[in-house]
């Protein structure tokens, strides 16, 4: 499974940080989503995926 | 529901624990429904999770408040944003809204606001000691509720706090719906001027704060506008205010009304930050915010709403959609629902978020922690609840210990 992120759609509300901050981190400059590991395994999985469901701006999808 | 009399926004919010029976048939019926609006006109009424959620991402629908039939819940709409030149970014649509989203989003991270907990902490412990030293009863909403929102965002913007009287009671003034039209504007442009002085002054002597960071920043990239900044301003001092406030006065009573369900983060301070979701699902204190114009005619949800019509979301409704939160009347502190809508959703979700959630969780761990035997004064049904504001939450908390 491979996270991917579009940084032009993400709106920087950290929902996804919040899930998860082994996954997720936000820029400094101008809030929007890093990718920290973006193939997660195990116990993270389900984390990428609630993380999916909950940004408000569909910037997060899976490959899987 | 065919009595045209009983589809009539707003809906008075009487009881903190029920939602007002029109939203629970609304939803019932359809996803999006006809109703009468302030000054004589019609809206539809998105009341359902799965739509509210779809009209909130779709870029069709515009944010814009001086559209036509930008539907606002309290007569005059648009006359009391007395400067187009002021517009806050909670009224602009793409691309121009994402620009200037993205010019304060540094100041709103995950990691920055986790940087202000020490701080945060210090401020309502401060607040505590205060009301413990104090008489009894004493009013939460005065020693707590407001007080804890109100200090953050002002040492947050870099406004003075000894000025709060002046900008409490004119926010108070903008969010009621009782308030004349003549009043709210001049609230408004009161605010505006007090703002505008303040700008001014950090343009001349730029202070360590988000505003004096922006202006700094601004002019390095050559795109500072001094109206753009007091929109700013306005804007985050106002949501900044009422919106935690009264989510600190119903917190709590939900919180004192339901011993059994405190017991579980009193146990366990891990488990605040989920309770602080269900919290927000629950009271859903926002309902206006979340209102839009369609901008071209878009399908959703069985119907056809046309160009130019508009659409209120009603987040506390989808907020308690049954085919999404199970028994959504239960207060449960353990439900782990994060796709409430409470915060609203899709590129204007709430730029606080995060920082309104790090409040409420140190605030009810420090209260609960600190004051275990707080109490209520009166029933539920004797609490002043604001009926008749556009961000609802308690006009007073008479707590005793
Ligand atoms: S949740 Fe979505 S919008 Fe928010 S920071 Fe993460 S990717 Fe961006």
């Amino acid at each position: 499974m491979k996270i991917i992120a579009d940084t032009g759609k993400c709106v920087g509300a950290g929902q996804c940080v919040l899930t998860e901050p082994a996954l997720f981190d936000q820029s400094e400059e101008d809030g929007t989503v890093i990718v920290l590991n973006d193939t997660p395994d195990g116990e993270l999985v389900e984390k990428a995926r609630e993380a999916v469901n909950i940004c408000p701006s569909q910037a997060l999808s899976l490959e899987e | 529901m065919t009595a045209t009399e009983e589809l009539r926004m707003p809906v008075a919010r009487t009881c903190p624990f029920s939602q007002p029976e029109q939203y629970v048939r609304m939803r019932e019926a359809s996803a999006l429904t006809r109703v009468q609006i302030p000054g004589g006109k019609e809206a539809w009424v998105a009341s359902r999770h799965e739509e509210a959620r779809q009209i909130l991402g779709d870029r069709r629908f515009s944010s814009d408040r001086f559209l036509p039939n930008f539907p606002f819940l309290a007569e005059g709409g648009a006359a009391i944003l007395t400067n187009a030149k002021q517009k806050a970014m909670i009224g602009m649509d793409a691309p121009e809204h994402g620009e200037a989203r993205r010019e304060v989003l540094g100041e709103f991270t995950v990691k920055r606001v986790e940087a202000m907990r020490p701080r945060i902490q210090e401020i309502v412990d401060g607040l505590i000691d205060e009301l413990l030293a104090g008489p009894k009863p004493a009013d939460l909403v005065e020693k707590l509720s407001l007080p804890v929102p109100s200090l953050v965002i002002c040492e947050l913007l870099g406004v003075p706090y000894a000025d709060h009287d002046y900008f409490q009671q004119r926010t108070m003034a903008l969010i009621r719906r009782s308030t004349t039209v003549e009043d709210r504007k001049k609230a408004s442009e009161e605010l505006r001027e007090y703002l505008s002085g303040l700008v001014s002054a950090k343009e001349k002597d730029p202070t360590d704060d988000l505003l004096g960071r922006q202006i700094v920043k601004r002019r390095d990239q050559g795109n500072y506008d001094h109206d753009a900044m007091i929109g700013l301003a306005f804007l985050l001092l106002v949501a900044g205010h009422e919106t935690t406030a009264n989510m600190i006065s119903l917190g709590t009573i939900g919180l004192l009304e339901n011993p059994g369900q405190r017991a579980t983060i009193e146990a366990d301070p891990g488990k605040t930050l989920l309770a602080v979701e269900e919290l927000l699902r629950y009271f859903t204190i926002v309902e206006g915010a979340t209102a839009r114009v369609a901008t071209e005619d878009v399908e959703i949800g069985g119907v056809t709403i046309k160009a130019g019509e508009g659409v209120l979301v009603l987040g506390y409704a989808a907020n308690w959609d049954p085919d999404v939160f199970e028994s959504p009347e239960k207060l449960d502190l353990e439900r782990g629902a994060r796709h409430h809508v409470a915060f609203g959703f899709g590129p204007h979700q709430c730029l606080g978020q995060n920082l309104a959630r790090m409040e409420l969780q140190i605030v009810f761990d420090t209260l609960f922690r600190r004051v275990p035997t707080l109490k209520s004064v009166l029933p539920v049904d004797e609490i002043p609840v604001k009926e008749d504001a556009t961000i609802f939450g308690l006009y007073q908390l008479p707590v005793t210990w």
